[in-house]
């Protein structure tokens, strides 16, 4: 090997580029820093490349696995009114899977591998989706606040630089605006109801909180690989952020309703900037490994939807084949 | 007209597309692919939403308001027919069902887009074009899963003869059957189930698949009056839980 060709591994930004064209490299740079998209069989450098896959795979998994925990109200959503619109809903979620894998295909690995990884454990969802809904009100504060949440996140990717993933997220952000309308509007029909109503949507707000606060991600302190990432649009905003101004639209909300948030030192400071307690990132890396209350649970679904239509995926790779019965 | 004859006919459609829609709806995150999520969901929303259509008509009769009809009474009070409240099973069951189904109930609502009885003759009339698409959607995936391979090909003919006496339940006579014949309400169980057998045959010699031997025939009754497997109990009371945890409630 000639010199000069080694790479600090302690130096992250120097690592993601070794051994791409530099020439290439500019050319690629100047055109996001234009604003131009990027698309499928454009150059591109291979760790920009790597990390689409994983955040557009990682979002497509969230969205089928987020189907589960707001799936199981379905059957149980009360009246017609919210049965029809919750199955709209989780639809949608599933249909935004559909949209990100196919997004994520563009750059080369198949919805095959992209499901092989979820249900093996190798690739990652939203943490949240590792938190069980107990009640038809955790179903409705999911709705609204993780909705929201995803909202924030999604609307600043889709300003991002690959094209594909920026027009799934087009699509997908139109359809969330309606999901957040539509938790919206429960979480009020209950904060506004019964007593017992009021009831259960305070405890369901309770227990989603840290999981909400989780939602954005660790405080990122700016590394050289971010910044890479960031230059290339591939991330949009920083983790506090998006938090930030997820608690300046809706915390106030939530306290108009009459709820409160078990953090007593939430709020504004003179400044505009909130100020909560930091969340228990332990338990977030806790969870993220494996050890939330339904990690478990929501792989083992995932292992058994996919086991157990197999036989349907094979017959359909059957291409025109026709299967005629023997006569003997 | 017979009000009591057209209120009987209109439960048993309307129980009938509430609890296959409810049924269709738990596929919702666990279908064999994406897109079969996404359909029978999309089957599913049409189905409660042709159910809702039919409770407002039985409202405007005098009965009570369509979510408490669909969310407040117990499974004997229910007049759907047995095959929908049978569990999902696997997606063969699910899919001849699906298919069983929808060919009668395609043919049921294209009959009463006649019906004498004006606002039902409405209703049907939108109702039949979504069928359409049910229809199709099940005639695809019937034909193809009858004759892909050797597994397929079992297990769909395994979910028929398990589905077969169930799906002849569902047209059980009502004892006004003369009446709402006669009144030109609807043409009568009888009629539909020659037209149903008729639609099916084809399909059924396309896909590889056998209708079960004449001989074995035994039409599952009892759904229309209230009798039922041990199933709709427990799906009930499921689909009312929430609803019921505060009947004074607002939802």
């Amino acid at each position: 090997m000639y010199g000069n060709a080694y790479i600090d591994p302690n130096d992250k930004a120097a690592m993601m580029i070794a051994g791409e064209d530099p020439d290439k490299l500019a050319a690629f740079e100047a055109r996001i820093a234009r604003g131009e998209k990027i698309e499928p069989k454009d150059w591109m450098p291979k760790e920009y490349r790597k990390q689409l896959i994983r955040m557009i795979e990682q979002h497509g998994h969230s969205e089928i696995i987020g189907a589960l925990p707001e799936g199981t109200w379905i059957t149980r959503a009360p009246g017609f009114r919210r049965k029809l619109a919750l199955m709209a809903k989780v639809q949608d979620e599933v249909g935004h899977a559909q949209l990100l894998y196919s997004a994520a295909e563009t750059l080369g690995k198949s919805r095959e591998a992209m499901i092989n990884d979820l249900i093996t454990g190798k690739s990652k969802y939203s943490n949240v989706f590792n938190y069980p809904a107990y009640t038809w009100a955790d179903a409705c504060i999911i709705a609204w606040l993780i909705d929201a949440g995803a909202i924030i996140n999604q609307v600043a990717n889709a300003k991002g630089s690959y094209g594909p993933y920026c027009r799934a997220l087009d699509r997908i952000c139109t359809e969330e605006s309606f999901h957040l309308k539509y938790g919206h509007d429960n979480v009020v029909t209950l904060a506004t109801g019964t007593p017992k109503q009021r009831e259960m949507v305070q405890a369901a707000l309770t227990r989603w909180w840290p999981p909400i606060m989780h939602f954005f991600g660790p405080s990122d302190k700016i590394s050289n690989h971010t910044e890479i990432l960031m230059r290339w649009k591939v991330k949009m905003a920083s983790n506090d952020d998006m938090r930030q101004q997820f608690l300046n639209m809706y915390v106030p909300k939530i306290w108009d309703l009459g709820l409160t948030l078990p953090d007593k030192n939430l709020k504004k400071n003179a400044e505009g900037k909130w100020e909560y307690t930091e969340p228990d990132w332990e338990e977030f890396k806790r969870v993220i490994n494996g050890g939330g209350p339904c990690n478990a649970e929501r792989l083992a679904v995932r292992r058994d939807a996919e086991e157990r239509g197999r036989w349907v995926r094979e017959a359909l790779n059957t291409a025109d084949s026709k299967y005629i019965v023997p006569l003997a | 007209m017979n009000t009591e004859a057209i209120k009987e006919l209109l439960y048993k459609m309307a129980d009938d597309l509430l609890i296959i829609g409810h049924r269709n709806s738990e596929w919702t995150g666990l279908g064999p692919i994406l897109e079969e999520d996404i359909s029978f969901s999309s089957m599913a929303q049409d189905k409660i939403g042709q159910a809702q259509a039919l409770y407002v008509l039985l409202n405007d009769l005098g009965e009570q308001e369509p979510d408490t009809v669909a969310f407040t009474r117990n499974a004997n009070q229910f007049h759907s027919s047995q095959l929908v409240e049978l569990p999902n099973g696997e997606y063969d069951f699910s899919l001849v069902r699906h298919f069983l189904y929808d060919h009668a109930d395609q043919l049921r609502f294209e009959a009463l887009a006649n019906s004498s009885y004006e606002p039902l003759a409405k209703v049907a009339r939108k109702v039949k074009g979504e069928l359409k698409y049910h229809v199709f959607h099940a005639n695809t995936w019937f034909v193809k899963l009858g004759s892909a391979n050797e597994e397929s090909h079992k297990r769909m003919q395994d979910a028929v003869n398990l589905a077969w006496n169930y799906a002849l339940g569902m047209f059980e006579e009502s004892k006004f059957e003369d009446e709402l014949i006669a009144d030109g309400v609807f043409e009568g169980e009888a009629k539909l189930k020659e037209k149903w057998l008729a639609n099916i045959t084809p399909l059924f010699l396309k896909a590889g698949l056998s209708i079960p031997d004449g001989n074995t025939w035994a039409p599952v009754l009892g759904g229309r009056r209230g009798t039922h497997t041990e199933h709709l109990g427990p799906l009930v009371e499921e689909m009312s839980e929430v609803f019921r945890y505060d009947p004074t409630a607002e939802w």
